[in-house]
């Protein structure tokens, strides 16, 4: 038997995706199922005057149409909740979020009436006969602008618009040291409004059982298990033990899909009154207009520097965008996954920030991947651009200096993080050696000699993956605690069944976690299961979010493993007649012997079929082969990486040509290098579609203008170079496998770099800063301005 | 994403064909436009006339001294096909432009004329290279020259009783060229155009004796700019006669500002882009 782990073992679950055997919600057919589509609101604000669902009612094969007052006052005495906040600053304000608006609509999508229909295409035709008497009301949409005086509210009980105000760090202590500073570097900036667009949309249905009075609820959720949770406690009160949450093969999520749905709560409510399955699959228009959105900050920075290059104070003001309402983690996201973050691979000694968490007439906004730590790193890296242009040095001369050092850790960073591990200066030497950053560098002179808009654009950058421990988060405001459960289920022929917690929906667990358990235990890896996504299967389970499944769910499944192999060490020691002490377990081979007596052994599977023989085990142990852990970290684990872009850009059309791109990133121990590469290959794709394209842009009246993949430009292959790929490995201190996180890495860098890049190339024209998207036209704009760009 | 209630027929002839179409019916070939259309309830036609099974008009043939583009051509057959690279440069190059792979082996070269989207990338390809569109109905059969066959936004010269069964090119002669060139929505040549232009020219003795060139992405439909070709025919070709020619792009255009680029941006686009393509033929001849 070979090891598995830190090989590139192909993934288990592809051949089932590709032959089109995967199986979604939107797979899911029920006998007798009815279908939901639901009514959504065409403005931003309104009052809701008035609903005529008579038309509706009356069209050939709708079953029923309930509105937001319906699902309120209920039926048979079942009635809806509002969709609670997960993350509770302090001095939150909550304002209802009910399943269908009642009184008001928000924002575009906000859902306004349910239709249940024989088909999809009937709840379609239906929704055009609902008449709804809609008083258009004036919208806010900006950040920043929905804090000014005589801004439109959202909720009447947030003044000022305002959810929230969280500070962290000494302002002034901060404030001293700008003052003291050679220099300080000042911008104001907007991270744009992004959607995350998984490529599943989202889905529901749900059956009810009158004969147990339980409720089974499929949906395309990263985490069941909490889904059930707010089922249970807030929206639908049925009690948690009689709902079953299910979420199957989910194809991406990026954030999106980690957080608690009105129409997780209507499809049940529906399927209960009208006492059929009903289901609900999301149309890409839908998703774009329901879905939670990432980002859209306003901020304001300061950097101090001193001549030498040393940074000496960082100070940060963001008005961070909620949305409507506030979506089950949006608190947390420019809150303790963003401020928390500001130091970034750097020494600064002083940091403040603070963030305004406003409700606007838009869609809900909430974590998209990389949450809060993509904002982060595209503001400190803009800042360290900023003070190296200023003081004529080569930015990663500067980045040098102030590196926090290798024998720091773990380091204590002024804003509450303590970093578990790193070697900053060897992701340094590497990426200038795997992106030629000198030679790029001297490319860039002779193409700036021939008047040509090159830039190189460098990021080095912090993550902060698998938020934790348990008590920290909830200090913080979660609302549940961020540990993870693994179960392990040996069978009595030695094969495997693992129950996780976590979710995959296209990370791999199928496949990673297989290979912990298989090397666990010494077993082929085809011998192993992986079972999640379903509380019906699944002890208990957090979810997959964050980066935190590799290192929190795959450590549950090392401490179950352990247990398990010390119960069969009893076993071969009692059926080898020796004593516990001297039995050696081979995880090469899978066997367990006497030390010094290689005959002397036993094989896994004879020893899981001893457990349930159970005629000859030791004294007072139970039979049976089955153990769980729920592990709570004792810290976040802290993935870094440098990634180099190099760009040209065309003076006649803006356009960008990314020309080249380079990533060292150092994400602990690596169980699987494929799987990494494609994590933060996807990841840095995502990344430069924030930097170069993506949009979610509202008008002023809280209209959604890029609200279609044709006005919504999302990454494609075709606009990308080979990217070079490598690594370093700094295990992680605190967790069984040495492992960090792995999956948002890439879009936390590569925002960062390409963005620099861009500013980069511009610099010799004097264009200090642009926001993103770094569209052709805004760049044109800029040369243009500058007085180049004319015609061919 | 569901569609209204509609009827479908998959004839196995033009001219079963004919007898269904009218009014209320459309004209089903790749399905790249038309579909997303009506999932989003934008357009609901009460009959969708398949033309998918008809058998013949998937080729691409050389006669009577023109090209011939069959209704069901694909955008990757028409990109590659070497006809078609060989008489009509500009053409393949749109079509090898327009949209994704998956796109080009569905979508096909006459439903993108007859769709006539305002930033299709083909139908100027097609007015620079002359092309002739041949529309057939039960009433008989008509030829309409491209520059004329773009009427409006979505609009085309095609009535609803009329199939588009192919679209002639005419052979390239000595010393005439063609190409095109764009900037996609996503930057490259990715997506519709924001702005593209397509040039044909015919030079003899060193000097510009013909030129056609057209725009897509700009104005309200792609369009001849005659101006610009007048202004380049007698010249020799160089950079500035080719810079003084581009000046001309807006002559008759009405720009149209939307999500991917102000009216200023894209009347600077036009002339950036007639200019390359125009340099583009000139090298190619
Ligand atoms: C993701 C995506 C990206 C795209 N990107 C681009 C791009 O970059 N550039 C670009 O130019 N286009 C782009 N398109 C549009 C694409 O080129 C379509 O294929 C083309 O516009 C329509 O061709 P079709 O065969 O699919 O026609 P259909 O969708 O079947 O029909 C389109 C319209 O034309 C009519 N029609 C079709 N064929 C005939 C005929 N023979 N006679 C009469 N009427 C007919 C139909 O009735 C309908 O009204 C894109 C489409 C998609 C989905």
């Amino acid at each position: 038997m070979t090891r598995y782990l830190g090989t590139s073992v192909k993934r288990v679950e592809d051949p089932r995706f590709l032959r089109g055997l995967g199986k979604y919600v939107a797979n899911l057919t029920l006998p007798n199922m009815a279908y939901a589509a639901v009514k959504r609101s065409p403005l931003a604000h309104a009052k809701i005057r008035g609903i005529d669902t008579t038309r509706a009612k009356a069209l050939d094969g709708v079953i029923a149409v309930f509105t937001g007052e319906d699902l309120l006052e209920g039926t048979g005495g079942f009635k809806c909740g509002s969709l609670p906040c997960g993350f509770q600053v302090p001095n939150l304000n909550m304002p209802p979020h009910n399943p269908l608006a009642v009184d008001k609509v928000r924002h575009v999508g906000d859902g306004i009436a349910v239709v249940v229909a024989e088909s999809p295409y009937i709840a379609e035709d239906a929704l055009d006969l609902i008449e709804v008497d809609l008083d258009p009301l004036p919208a806010v949409v900006d950040a920043r602008g929905a804090m000014a005086d005589g801004a439109p509210l959202v909720h009447d009980s947030a003044e000022q618009n305002l959810a929230f105000h969280w500070p962290l760090g000494d302002e002034e202590a901060v404030n001293e040291a700008l003052s003291k500073s050679d220099h300080v570097v000042e911008l104001e900036f907007i991270n744009q409004r992004l959607i995350a667009n998984a490529m599943e949309p989202r889905a529901a249905a749900a059956e009810w059982d009158p004969a147990t009075e339980s409720l089974t609820v499929w949906t395309t959720s990263q985490n069941p298990h909490t889904i059930r949770l707010l089922l249970g406690a807030f929206t639908l009160g049925i009690p948690e033990h009689k709902i079953r949450v299910i979420s199957p093969d989910v194809g991406g999520g990026f954030g999106s899909k980690i957080f608690h749905y009105p129409e997780e709560v209507i499809v049940p409510f529906a399927a209960r009154a009208v006492g059929r399955p009903v289901k609900w699959v999301a149309t890409r228009s839908e998703s774009y207009v329901t879905d939670a959105q990432g980002r859209d900050h306003v901020t304001k920075a300061k950097l101090g520097v001193n001549n030498d290059g040393t940074m000496t104070a960082l100070h940060v003001t963001t008005w961070a965008n909620m949305g409507a309402y506030l979506s089950t983690f949006g608190p947390l996201i420019p809150t303790a996954l963003y401020i928390t973050l500001f130091s970034g691979v750097y020494k600064t000694p002083v940091i403040f920030g603070e963030a305004y968490g406003t409700f606007t007439h838009t869609v809900p906004v909430d974590a998209y991947r990389g949450a809060g730590r993509p904002e982060a790193s595209y503001l400190v890296e803009t800042m360290v651009d900023l003070a190296a242009r200023k003081l004529g040095m080569d930015p990663v001369e500067l980045r040098r200096k102030n590196l926090i050092p290798t024998d720091a850790f773990p380091y204590q960073t002024p804003v509450a993080l303590m970093y578990d591990s790193g070697n900053y200066q060897a992701l340094f030497e590497k990426i200038e050696e795997l992106s030629g950053y000198e030679s790029l560098r001297k490319e860039q002179e002779a193409a700036r000699a021939e008047g040509r808009l090159v830039g190189v654009g460098f990021a080095s950058c912090i993550e902060a993956s698998g938020p934790a421990p348990s008590a920290v988060a909830v200090g913080l405001g979660a609302a549940i605690g961020l540990f993870e459960s693994g179960a392990i289920r040996v069978h009595p022929t030695g094969k495997v069944t693992v129950l996780t917690g976590s979710h995959s929906h296209g990370q791999g667990h199928e496949t990673t976690f297989a290979q912990i358990v298989a090397d666990q235990f010494g077993i082929d890896i085809a011998d192993v299961d992986i079972v999640h996504g379903d509380t019906g299967r699944v002890q208990y389970g957090i979810g997959t979010y964050g980066s935190r499944s590799a290192a929190i769910g795959g450590s549950a499944l090392v401490k179950s493993a352990e247990k398990i192999r010390e119960k069969l060490k009893q076993i071969a020691a009692h059926q080898l007649e020796a004593s516990v002490e001297d039995m050696v377990y081979d995880q090469d081979e899978g066997t367990i012997s006497v030390a010094g007596s290689p005959d002397m052994v036993k094989t896994f599977a004879e020893l899981a079929f001893a457990s349930v023989l159970a005629n000859n085990l030791p004294e007072g142990m139970e039979p049976g082969l089955e153990e769980s852990s729920f592990y709570d970290p004792a810290n976040f684990t802290f993935p870094a990486s440098a990634h180099v872009a190099k760009v040209e850009i065309d003076p006649k059309t803006g356009e960008v040509d990314l020309q080249s791109y380079a990533a060292v990133d150092d994400v602990g121990n690596v169980i699987n290098p494929m799987i990494v590469e494609g994590q933060i290959l996807g990841g840095i794709v995502q990344g430069v579609g924030q930097a170069l394209w993506e949009n979610g842009i509202y008008d002023e009246d809280g209209q959604l203008l890029s609200g279609s993949m044709l006005s919504y430009a999302m990454p494609r292959a075709d606009g990308f170079p080979s990217i070079a790929l490598d690594r370093i490995e700094t295990p992680s201190p605190h967790n069984p496998l040495g492992v960090k996180g792995a999956g948002e890495m890439g879009t936390i860098a590569a925002t960062a770099a390409v963005s620099s890049a861009v500013l980069d190339a511009l610099a010799p024209l004097g264009v200090r800063h642009l926001n993103m998207p770094l569209t052709a036209e805004k760049i044109h704009q800029a040369i243009a301005a500058a007085g180049n760009g004319g015609g061919e | 994403m569901y569609p209204r209630e509609f009827d479908y027929v998959a004839p196995a002839s033009l001219e079963e064909a004919f007898v269904a179409l009218g009014d209320d019916a459309k004209v089903l070939a790749g399905g790249m436009s038309l579909i997303p259309l009506m999932k989003l309830r934008l357009l609901s036609p009460g009959l969708i006339v398949d033309i998918g099974r008809i058998p013949g008009l998937d080729s691409i043939e050389e006669a009577d001294g023109h090209i011939t583009i069959g209704a069901l051509v694909r955008h990757a057959d028409t990109a590659s096909n070497p006809l078609v690279t060989a008489n009509a440069a500009a053409l393949a190059v749109a079509a090898s432009m327009t949209g994704d792979v998956q796109v080009r082996n569905r979508g096909t070269t006459c439903g993108s004329a007859a769709h006539a989207d305002i930033a299709a990338d083909q139908p100027a390809a097609l007015i620079a290279c002359g092309a002739t569109m041949v529309a057939r109905s039960a009433s008989g059969s008509r030829e309409i020259a491209a520059a004329g066959f773009f009427v409006d936004t979505l609009t085309s010269a095609l009535t609803p009783a009329e199939v588009l069964t192919a679209i002639k090119l005419p052979k390239a002669g000595p010393g005439e060229a063609s190409a095109y060139d764009k900037l996609g929505r996503r930057g490259g040549h990715s997506d519709y155009a924001v702005a593209g232009a397509a040039a044909w020219v015919k030079k003899s003795n060193g000097m510009v004796e013909a030129a056609r060139v057209a725009l897509t992405g700009v104005g309200t439909k792609p369009m001849l700019l005659e101006g610009v070709g007048s202004a380049l025919v007698g010249a020799d070709g160089s950079d500035a006669a080719v810079a003084a020619a581009s000046a001309h792009a807006l002559d008759a255009v009405t720009v149209l500002e939307d999500l991917y680029g102000s009216e200023e941006y894209k009347g600077h686009l036009a002339k950036v882009f007639v200019a390359r393509a125009m340099k583009k033929a000139l090298a190619a001849v």
